[in-house]
């Protein structure tokens, strides 16, 4: 049976997995690639209850255990308020998942190590998948994952979108995981001192009422910070608002003094926490990544971005695919004209055949069908040339480049440049 | 030291270090979530052919910001 709907409170309804994994990353690393190649066709897709987000569930087996697979919406960052963020967050807080499964960027592994890093600071059995190796060797970086591994202290396997190799690797180690064979440690997130002072404050408080369900650093973190969402969750999921208790109270109080004398404001705490995860992050992805020949902007991109190149390269290359679509349509729209006028006949001549009134073969023959037919031979054809053509720009990867070329006239009217490759698609229907 | 100006006052080729952000709200924690905190190091690379946006090489990645958000960040450039 599948796991249907994901209930307020975050849990999921496991019936058959054995163990339940949370797929965390930044937008665009491959999440979606690797949840496809680990889920195939055993999934569905959904809503967050209450909110806007876009959820997928899934499931897969390994030889040992059978994997359900919960894709949680790409984010940067577990701190922010995005309704993607919140989601994230609170699923790998307070959902039932057994597992974190985290993607990382190769090319771009500092940014993503930002995320990885509090999803451990929350999920103790974390591991860490390095994605699109191929695409990081192309650009001449290469990855350490033993060492990133030793300095981490979790599980790290590296994968590319074409190696199945590395993604059998992948369930092999989230296998090792989930029978306890391996065990992780996560490498503490280090901040500065008078933070840290402040978090052994209040640690102990959280710790004696509630107990480590929740990981007490990561949730005295948030109440010295005043992350009013969090201290809601939390409330909900402990049963009391943690404020509301009175020693919990006095120590996040005095652990606010504590970063007053050390002229750390509300304000300023947030953006030390956040400066402090992005040095750990720039410290983790430097002692692993091995750069050798890495060009900062492709020849490429200077030509397709030029003062006077970028105009008429545009111009010129979204003529040619509208030519080839309108004119290539042309035999198959006659074509499929033809046959399907053809099949329109046979259906007259069935009606008299079967002598039906002419107001029944006028509703099904000349209404329906014909003008079925129609819309298919006519609108067909363009649609069949022109997307897998603009998906072969795509995958160029030059639509970025339009938005980026055409963002100030489409801002000038109040849009922005993305909004140059929908008027491309919608184009086709002129 | 060198002196301290908006990102949008680079030109291309030109190295800088993080200083400060002016911006609040959710544009402020974008432009944190990019890497763009104090300290950091970020070169222009490029413009748009119109003008605007800019691209920038931030922590790694090239990432292209509109010259009204530039205007919020404070660097200080390389003398």
């Amino acid at each position: 049976m599948e796991i249907t709907s994901l209930p307020p409170d975050f849990t999921v309804p496991v019936k058959n997995a054995d163990k339940i994994i949370a797929l965390a990353g930044n937008p665009n690393v491959g999440k979606s690639t690797i949840f496809n190649a680990l889920t195939g066709l055993h999934q569905h897709t959904g809503n967050w209850p209450g909110k806007t987000v876009s959820t997928a569930c899934g499931e897969f087996r390994s030889d040992n255990f059978s994997y359900a697979l919960v894709d949680l919406p790409g984010t940067y960052s577990l701190l922010a308020h995005s309704q993607e963020e919140e989601v994230a967050r609170n699923f790998i807080c307070f959902g039932n998942s057994d597992t974190a499964l985290v993607v990382c960027d190769a090319t771009c592994l500092e940014r993503s190590l930002n995320l990885a890093l509090q999803v451990m600071e929350i999920c103790p059995n974390t591991v860490i998948c390095v994605n699109l190796l191929d695409e990081a060797k192309r650009r001449g970086i290469s990855i350490n994952l033993e060492r990133l591994e030793e300095n981490l202290k979790v599980p790290v396997v590296g994968t590319s979108a074409h190696d199945k190799k590395s993604l059998c690797a992948l369930i092999d180690k989230l296998d090792e995981l989930c029978a306890g064979k391996i065990h992780t440690n996560p490498q503490k997130l280090r901040y500065i001192q008078p933070i840290e002072q402040a978090v052994s404050i209040v640690e102990p408080g959280l710790r004696k009422q509630f107990g480590e369900r929740v990981s007490t650093r990561f949730a005295s973190l948030r109440l010295i910070d005043g992350d009013s969402s969090m201290i809601t969750e939390l409330g909900n999921f402990y049963g009391k608002n943690p404020l509301e208790i009175s020693e919990i109270a006095d120590r996040v109080e005095r652990a606010k003094a504590v970063l007053a004398a050390n002229g750390i404001t509300a304000d300023a705490l947030k953006d030390k926490i956040v400066s402090n995860l992005i040095q750990n992050a720039e410290d983790a992805a430097r002692a692993a990544i091995e750069r050798t020949d890495e060009k900062k902007s492709s020849r490429a991109d200077k030509i397709l971005t030029h003062k006077f190149l970028a105009f008429p390269i545009m111009i010129a290359s979204l003529m040619v695919i509208f030519w080839i679509t309108i004119v290539g349509a042309n035999y198959p729209s006659q074509w499929l004209s033809a046959g399907l006028s053809w099949v329109g006949n046979r259906l007259a001549d069935f009606m008299a055949l079967l002598r039906a009134p002419w107001w029944l073969s006028g509703i099904l023959v000349d209404g329906a069908y014909r003008v079925l037919a129609w819309v298919v031979s006519v609108m067909l054809p363009p649609m069949a040339i022109f997307f897998p053509l603009f998906t072969l720009l795509e995958d160029l990867g030059y639509l970025p480049r339009v938005a980026y070329n055409l963002d100030k006239p489409f801002c000038k009217c109040k849009a922005c440049g993305k909004q140059a490759l929908t008027m491309c698609m919608v184009s086709t229907n002129l | 030291m060198g002196k301290i100006c908006g990102l949008n006052e680079m030109g291309i080729g030109e190295q800088a270090v993080v200083e400060t952000l002016r911006a609040h709200g959710s544009m402020r924690r974008r432009l944190l979530d990019i890497g763009l905190v104090q300290g950091t190091n970020v070169e222009c690379i490029g413009r748009s052919p119109l003008g605007d946006p800019a691209a920038y090489l931030i922590r790694g990645a090239v990432i292209a910001i509109r010259e009204a958000d530039c205007r919020d960040v404070l660097v200080r450039r390389d003398s």
